[in-house]
């Protein structure tokens, strides 16, 4: 047999290639950017035209309002109004508040799954966890919000007694259902990436088990569990259509984590299709998606910088 | 699919010849649905005729006829008395064609005591005025209000007619569609929503008075198409004077029983009843 012998047929095939691919990585990062400038550019009425600040000026969605002058001012969606009303409180604390729902319901089980999968479960028990638990972002959201709205919302008002069927905690609960996969697998992947140098120190000290995981493996990969849970924030404040099925989406300021909410996203979902072009309305809703896209990105880019961060002090260099 | 077929088959008649007759049919956005279909079941058994629907809402479809740039008007509400004078001094006679009712019909839950609400209630229970359905002769708990997305022209019918243009509560709960609101009423023995007519099987009517001391009545084809269900609206053809030619065979074919099944189809009550 003739040893292989790696003869490069065409040098310029090769450069095509090699560019091809470039752009191909580059492609995602061009859609980006051109994404970013065409959702912004629908939302720049609001800063320019005197026409559309008439009904939607930054001071308008951001501050109370007072409609009639017999009642007390208040911050109010209604866009579809004799006089529209384009607060963006109601919507942002919606989003919040689901997102506390979610992190709050998600993040313990999460991390909780994580630890055992990486430090406690037997090799076979892992092979058996890790699949199942990932296979639960394979479960597409309007699954989940089909179940939130018709099994979870009926079971938690049974529970609890609550006066809306549709609200926050049923919304936060589905969406954690959404986030767990994410921070479980980011948790996951940094406890396992602590160099097994670590432990063996560890456990050449005489600890046992329990000791080298929450002494030593926990601090050393919490950032990168701390990633995880933002990167799952992120999805909670972008994810759509588990909210805008089991929320109630009604539009209003409560302190109450029982209400019904409306959020960012499953208001340009419900609105958007119908909307006037060019409009005020059409012009908000294109300002909720900017902030929406602005929001999720810096969040995600924190928890990306973290993870990377992470990799350095591991490993040395970046992977 | 079907709506390119129309078109395909309206540009092709188009380029055939222009003694093809062509009715244009323009207006209410509401009525949109309902016009495409009675168009497409039309145009099955009447080849030679062509039908251009398009929406726009009542008031551009309105001005539209008074324009000379429709043959048919579809609206979902009388002219205006401005209206009226501007069709006057352009000389075109408004005839009106009645081909459609639309009842809303409030739902309650299967268990709820409450049997009628007058119009005077229904308005101040989706304006947060009442709050507790004790106030309204039932048990001392919260009303939970449903209601449609704020783009749906059942919202805006609602807001108009019932509310007298005021907002809903902010705590009422806009679903997606008439069958979301059915089924929220259906699993909520606190709830309230509004909706079409032909959805009752898990959820009960509330009978609607016009005030204290008149009948409650019922939703139902019947009721609303002899006009005593309070909350329901007349959809309108207009035309320029007396319909003739083939225009007359198609408005006669919509009041037809054939016609007729169109608009049943389409979850509208026809103007006669059955």
């Amino acid at each position: 047999m003739t040893p292989y012998q790696f003869k490069p047929k065409s040098r310029w095939r090769e450069f095509l290639g090699e560019k091809f691919i470039a752009l191909n990585a580059f492609a995602a990062l061009i859609a980006i950017l051109l994404i970013f400038v065409f959702i912004f550019k629908e939302a720049t009425p609001i800063f320019t035209s005197s026409e559309v600040q008439k009904e939607a000026s930054l001071n308008k969605m951001t501050f109370k309002q007072q409609f009639q002058p017999d009642k007390p001012s208040k911050w109010s969606w209604q866009p579809n109004s004799d006089r529209p009303k384009y607060s963006l409180w109601p919507l942002f604390l919606g989003t919040i508040k689901a997102a506390i729902i979610a992190m709050l319901f998600a993040a313990p089980l999460a991390i909780g799954a994580a630890i055992y999968s990486a430090e406690f479960a037997s090799r076979r028990m892992r092979e058996i966890i890790k699949p199942v638990i990932e296979l639960l972002a394979g479960i597409p959201s309007v699954v989940l919000g089909f179940f939130a709205l018709i099994v979870l919302a009926t079971f938690l008002q049974d529970l609890f007694g609550l006066t809306y069927r549709l609200n926050i905690l049923n919304a936060g609960i589905a969406l954690g259902l959404a986030i767990i996969p994410i921070i479980f697998t980011v948790a996951e992947d940094a406890m396992n990436s602590v160099p097994t140098s670590l432990r063996d120190a560890a456990r050449a000290l005489g600890a046992n088990p329990w000791q080298v995981s929450f002494t030593m493996v926990l601090p050393a990969a919490l950032p990168g569990i701390a990633a995880g849970v933002v990167l799952g924030f992120g999805r909670a404040i972008g994810e759509t259509m588990i909210v805008l099925m089991a929320s109630g989406n009604a539009a209003i300021v409560s302190a109450s984590f029982v209400d019904s909410a409306r959020t960012l996203s499953a208001t340009i979902a419900a609105e958007l299709a119908e909307v006037v072009f060019g409009s005020a309305h059409y012009n908000v809703l294109f300002f909720i998606g900017t902030a929406l896209f602005v929001f999720t990105f810096v969040v995600n880019l924190g928890g990306e910088l973290v993870l990377q961060r992470l990799k350095i002090r591991f490993q040395g260099k970046l992977s | 699919m079907r709506r390119l077929l129309a078109q395909a088959v309206l540009i092709l008649a188009l380029s055939q010849a222009a003694m093809a007759g062509q009715i244009t049919v323009k207006g209410s956005d509401t009525m949109v649905r309902l016009c495409q279909r009675l168009a497409e079941e039309y145009m099955k058994g009447h080849k030679q005729t062509v039908i251009q629907v398009s929406g726009g809402g009542s008031s551009s479809g309105i001005a539209a006829l008074i324009n000379d740039a429709t043959r048919v008007c579809a609206s979902s509400r009388l002219l205006t008395d401005a209206e009226t004078r501007i069709a006057e001094t352009k000389g075109v006679k408004v005839h009106q064609v009645v081909v459609a009712l639309d009842g809303i019909a409030i739902y309650l839950h299967k268990n709820n005591p409450i049997v009628d609400l007058t119009l005077g209630q229904l308005r101040d229970i989706y304006t947060d005025r009442i709050t507790n359905w004790k106030d309204l002769g039932g048990p001392d708990r919260q009303i939970v209000l449903y209601g449609r997305e704020n783009n749906s022209g059942t919202y805006t019918y609602f807001q108009k007619q019932i509310l007298g243009g005021e907002d809903f509560a902010d705590r009422c709960e806009p679903l997606p569609g008439t069958a979301s609101v059915v089924n929220a009423v259906a699993h909520d023995v606190n709830g309230i929503g509004y909706g079409g007519i032909a959805w009752a099987t898990t959820i009960k009517y509330a009978g609607i008075k016009v005030n204290d001391s008149a009948q409650a009545v019922l939703p139902s084809a019947a009721n609303v198409s002899d006009r005593s269900y309070p909350i329901s609206r007349e959809l309108y053809f207009f035309l320029n004077g007396e319909p003739t030619g083939e225009t007359r065979e198609f408005i006669d074919w919509v009041l037809s029983s054939a016609g007729e099944q169109v608009v049943v189809e389409s979850g509208y009550v026809p103007v006669r009843a059955k």
